[in-house]
């Protein structure tokens, strides 16, 4: 069974549109989806989301269609571009913040928490401030933050775009072997081509409005 | 000095003396002079007229004065508290959704901050001249409810004061980066979890700021109660005791109420800036 699918999906954004996209990611991948800034690869994350209506076309989770369901009900882990954590929280609240709208008991959640952090590499900064943390920090919170919930599938919206250059390798194989071992199926958007190569077991471009496979 | 290692302190130096600079700040000081000076005129006549502590407490603790007071604080919460009901949706809704009207109602919340109040005064009185206002009126009345009382000072308070809260509450969720609700709805919030969890705490100095304006301008409401209430003795607050005082020639305990007033409005700003941008989570 894939873990996503999209079919025909037909998507716009004022002037801007996007028609008859399909691909699939298949149980385990980590795949890529390449393309210039602006070929809209961000708006097929948001629409995987639930984060705005298609035009048309349909969107399986795991062979549940998820089209018409709202973004908490599609259990996706996103991670946007721009290391968007909840500034009124402390690191340890914003990677919680998911389990609170569970029916989860305060150990439950501190445990799951430190389960957590701990395989990220963060423990050390849970009562940090999140203002005051390194781009790569912010994206490592994010990481948590998502994966904590369990996700069928992991969104990453060039996750490391606000990363620098030093530290973004090393958090191109800390995604990657996170991915291998929660066994989370992961969507990477990139447009950044040492970083496809270095993440991705198949990529695809976003070209002109359409999907073609590479690799 | 060389030419360089000048132009090098001329940017890490403070406040720069030049002519811009000089006659701008002096007119900001000539400005905070003239309120401060308006402030100690207050003081000074009493000053001058033998009103020491002692006296100024006991014009303040008089029954007429304090019944104005009480009556001054508990409408003003209570327009307090409807004003936030109204604004914290209404700032929501406007800065968030878009909707046919957005544009026409956006202008229309704003129509109280331009209004002089006193025509706010006048169209109460309108209103509940004509049939529908009568038929309230009337059905007020079987419920032994006048609306000169409280309810008409609240109604003359809440008209002229939402305006502030509403632009403040906008503003402060038009700062909020409107993807963290995003971010919410995907961690299993729903539309309203990522709105009390997210957006609400996330305002909250904004709103609180707002909330502060509207309390100070609703308690120093005078025009639209003049006129929509009148000065009877169940419906004087703070400033229509000055205008009653002033108007028998009590001029002493009109000023001690009006540095009252005073207070409570320097008090309010205090909260205001304090709350400011400077202080956002942002």
């Amino acid at each position: 069974m894939k873990s996503l699918q999209i079919e025909n999906l037909a998507l716009s954004a004022g002037n801007f549109k996007l028609k008859n996209i399909s691909f699939h990611i298949e149980q385990d991948e980590y795949f890529v989806l390449k393309g210039l800034t602006g070929s809209g690869k961000s708006l097929i994350m948001k629409a995987i989301c639930g984060l705005i209506r298609l035009d048309s076309g349909k969107i399986l989770i795991d062979g549940k269609d998820v089209t018409n369901l709202q973004p908490r009900f599609r259990k996706v882990g996103y991670i946007p571009q721009n290391s968007l954590l909840f500034p009124h929280l402390n690191v340890e609240e914003n990677i919680a913040f998911g389990l609170k709208f569970k029916d989860f008991s305060k150990n439950k959640i501190t445990e799951e928490v430190d389960k957590i952090t701990e395989l990220v590499g963060i423990s050390q900064l849970l009562n940090r401030n999140v203002l005051n943390l390194s781009g790569g920090e912010k994206q490592k919170v994010n990481i948590c933050r998502a994966l904590i919930l369990k996700p069928k599938i992991l969104l990453l919206d060039e996750p490391l775009s606000a990363v620098d250059e030093g530290h973004r390798d090393k958090l191109c194989s800390i995604l990657k072997s996170l991915q291998k071992k929660t066994k989370i199926p992961a969507m990477h958007i990139s447009h950044n081509k040492k970083e496809t190569e270095l993440i991705a077991d198949r990529i695809s471009i976003l070209e002109n409005g359409k999907i073609k496979g590479v690799l | 000095m060389s030419n360089n290692s000048k132009e090098l302190l001329d940017k890490v130096v403070g406040p720069r003396i030049n002519t811009l600079s000089i006659s701008t700040i002096s007119i900001l000081f000539s400005l905070v002079f003239l309120i401060l000076l308006l402030i100690f005129s207050d003081i000074y006549y009493l000053f001058n007229h033998n009103i020491g502590f002692i006296a100024f407490k006991e014009m303040l603790l008089r029954p007429e004065i304090i019944s104005a007071m009480r009556m001054s604080t508990v409408t003003s919460l209570v327009s307090l508290l409807l004003i936030l009901c109204f604004s914290i949706p209404i700032g929501y809704a406007l800065s968030r959704f878009r909707f046919p009207g957005h544009t026409l109602m956006n202008t229309i919340v704003d129509i109280p901050l331009i209004l002089p109040p006193v025509v706010i005064g006048v169209s109460l009185l309108a209103f509940f001249g004509s049939p529908l206002g009568a038929e309230i009126k009337f059905i007020l009345k079987t419920m032994n409810i006048s609306i000169i009382s409280g309810i008409g000072i609240v109604l003359c308070q809440f008209f002229v004061s939402i305006s502030y809260c509403i632009r403040a509450t906008k503003a402060s969720f038009d700062s909020i980066d409107r993807r963290l609700e995003h971010i919410a709805l995907t961690l299993g919030c729903s539309q309203w979890q990522a709105f009390l969890n997210v957006a609400f705490p996330l305002s909250r100095n904004g709103v609180i700021a707002g909330a502060v304006m509207a309390w100070a301008r609703a308690i120093g409401v005078f025009g639209p109660l003049m006129i929509f209430v009148g000065t009877g003795p169940r419906v004087q607050v703070m400033p229509t005791s000055i205008w009653l005082e002033l108007s028998i020639g009590n001029i002493e305990l009109s000023i001690v109420i009006a540095l009252v007033m005073v207070f409570i409005a320097a008090s309010a700003l205090t909260i205001v800036h304090w709350l400011g941008p400077g202080r956002s989570w942002a």
